[in-house]
């Protein structure tokens, strides 16, 4: 396959905490093709945001192992001035809080024009400001020449997320990495941002690696859909079938997260406990095996791989074959019984 | 922009106000007043009695706050009684030499404080950043006038570097070069020493602030545009950083008086901290208080400063 993008192997990314260090993204790999929108879903704190942060190179004080080919170029083991050249202009990255992303000190426009200067140190003032104004129209903002000269806290927060896209975007990248960039915005101006980011997708043709914990935009927006566990990738799979037919325990749990309108129901589905810490996360067998503790032992495999159970959908470890919810077994146990 | 400006001067008016009335009921409220001690006891006391009268003395105290607040609004801080010359003449020179010392102080301060906070701030936990934070921890222990003296010693007495005394060699003419070398050459040892001490606060500040802003947010923006480490630290660290620095500036006005008050008397320097010291030990009122007084306009000033100075550098504060 010659549209393949970014082609990741066996990423590692670990943090050193005292004097160990712990991988906060466990032997990831994948692949991001062409025009293709790839969703990285997990709750808090598995590992997706620190997986965006390696390919980017954005982690100052991180281990990096593996491989990220990235043209021919490793992204694992590119020197400084390799990274400075490819960030900000054949990858863009679009950040979750807006407000935090964006210089406080610096009027927006001077912000994106920036982005333009440092990958075309040649082009004059006016022909950036050109661009500029460009970019502004092209997501969204309705007077591009006023917003130019505006500081950031002087902006809404969906104004503020379009000025962060319109950053990522200025040089045309060909990779365009999202980090939760709805989470911090309403439901109204979510919708309207996700379709901003589509719009994108159809006008610059990029891969887009779109990070996030809402199953909802996932189902929007993603082609290929992987599930995020405690650094590792526990299911991948196209959005369809992932949607239809989850597998792994854990996907299966965030999706029964998820509340309907057609069905009452006492409480919410709830996953037990919380993502291990760094420190405390059991670094052989199951992963996910402390949070479903009434699915057998033997269940689990002893070091869980992936599976390909079907064309293009990896499973990993063996003990989504005889997982069930509790709650639905005893409903189901209750049925029969009267 | 303009209308916050004028509006925190505004609120400097009351200010002043209140300060003036409390400079003076702190002056009254001291025993005794300018007869006491200065008279021949052997007088009879109905005629000091008398003068007093005459003097206004024995009026209730707001009308002595207004007879006195006249006469300063017009630049008239009475006599001073052990000088017998007016105070504001007796202030205005040694006002110079004071300003001349705390300017050098502070452009010491900052030469001092901003290449040691941006070394410290941006290379923090390394050997380099704990000599740094170890002179500023010292810095903060040792007690000025300690250090002043340790110094007027070192470079004054043994290796004779510099002046020991005075604010000028006697026999310069004043307005030719010689005189401003010899000034400066007086100036250079209190302004340094002065400047050693305060700076390290600066110093701690401006290194705590660039450790904070460097893991912002913003910063991740700036190097995923593509920008070099040295343009993310110009750029966007720095700049963000010497904010609060720019800011702090006025209140650094407030701590220098209480720097010069120690470092003339030590020195022998003729400035308003000299006086001012001199003035208490000889009971010369008039002298005290407008002394007070000044040094509280200048509190006010200095915080007036930073307000301004930070209203003009933090969009974030441009009230419209």
């Amino acid at each position: 396959m010659n549209d393949v993008l970014l082609n990741i192997k066996n990423l590692k990314t670990s943090f050193r905490i005292k004097d160990d260090y712990y991988a906060a993204v466990d032997d990831v790999s994948l692949t991001v093709r062409k025009n293709e929108v790839l969703a990285i879903v997990g709750e808090s704190g598995s590992g997706k945001s620190a997986f965006a942060f390696s390919i980017m190179g954005l982690h100052t004080r991180a281990k990096i192992e593996g491989e990220i080919d990235y043209k021919g170029i490793n992204l694992a083991k590119a020197n400084a001035n390799q990274m400075k050249k490819l960030r900000g202009n054949e990858m863009g990255m679009i950040f979750q809080d807006a407000l935090s992303a964006l210089n406080p000190l610096m009027v927006v426009g001077a912000q994106i024009d920036e982005a333009i200067l440092l990958h075309n140190p040649k082009s004059s003032k006016s022909l950036r400001k050109k661009q500029v104004i460009n970019l502004l129209n092209q997501v969204g903002i309705p007077r591009p020449e006023k917003t130019y000269d505006q500081y950031p806290h002087e902006l809404s927060g969906g104004m503020r997320q379009r000025i962060v896209i319109a950053m990522a975007i200025s040089n045309q990248p060909e990779l365009l990495i999202a980090d939760e960039p709805t989470t911090a915005l309403d439901v109204t101006i979510q919708s309207q941002i996700l379709d901003l980011i589509k719009e994108l997708k159809e006008t610059i043709h990029a891969g887009i690696i779109l990070i996030t914990h809402d199953l909802g935009v996932v189902a929007e927006m993603a082609d290929r859909v992987a599930v995020m566990y405690a650094g590792q990738i526990v299911e991948i799979a196209d959005v369809y079938t992932l949607m239809e037919n989850p597998q792994h325990p854990y996907t299966r749990s965030l999706l029964n997260s998820i509340p309907t309108l057609n069905e009452v129901k006492e409480e919410l589905h709830v996953i037990q406990g919380v993502v291990p810490s760094l420190q405390n996360l059991p670094r052989t067998g199951c992963r996910f095996a402390a949070r479903i503790p009434w699915i057998e032992e033997s269940a689990h495999e002893a070091s869980p791989e992936l599976h390909e159970i079907s064309p293009g959908h990896y499973v990993r470890c063996t003990c989504y074959k005889d997982f069930y919810f509790p709650e639905q077994a005893e409903e189901e146990r209750n049925y029969v019984a009267n | 922009m303009w209308k916050l400006i004028v509006r925190r001067t505004l609120i400097t008016i009351p200010q002043i106000i209140i300060l003036s009335i409390l400079v003076f009921i702190l002056a009254q409220a001291m025993p005794g007043d300018a007869l006491t001690g200065l008279i021949d006891p052997n007088i009879d006391p109905a005629t000091i009695e008398a003068m007093r009268e005459r003097l206004g003395l024995n009026n209730p105290w707001y009308v002595q706050y207004f007879d006195w607040i006249k006469g300063v609004i017009q630049g008239d801080f009475g006599q001073s009684f052990r000088f017998k010359m007016p105070v504001s003449e007796l202030i205005g020179d040694r006002m110079i030499n004071t300003l001349w010392l705390s300017l050098a102080t502070l452009i010491l301060t900052y030469l001092i404080a901003i290449p040691l906070g941006i070394i410290s701030g941006r290379f923090n936990d390394t050997w380099l950043d704990r000599m740094i934070t170890g002179y500023t921890y010292i810095g903060f222990a040792a007690p000025l006038f300690i250090f002043a003296l340790v110094m007027l010693f070192i470079f004054g007495f043994q290796l004779g570097w510099f002046p020991t005394s005075g604010s000028v060699a006697p026999g310069t003419e004043p307005g030719t070069f010689a005189y401003f070398i010899s000034k400066l050459n007086h100036l250079l040892l209190p302004a340094l020493s002065m400047a050693l001490i305060t700076t390290v606060s600066t110093v701690q500040y401006l290194r705590s602030e660039i450790i904070d802003t460097k893991q912002k947010d913003f910063i991740v923006t700036a190097r995923a545009k593509g920008s070099s480490e040295s343009r993310v630290y110009n750029r966007h660290v720095l700049r963000n950083s010497l904010l609060p620095i720019a800011a702090f500036f006025g209140y650094e006005i407030t701590g220098l008086i209480g720097g010069t008050i120690f470092i003339e008397n030590i020195f022998g320097y003729p400035g308003m901290g000299e006086l001012f010291l001199s003035s208490i030990s000889l009971r010369d009122y008039s002298v005290m208080t407008a002394l007070v007084l000044l040094f509280g306009l200048a509190a006010i000033i200095g915080a007036l400063l930073s307000d301004i100075i930070l209203s003009l550098v933090d969009p974030r504060i441009r009230i419209k």
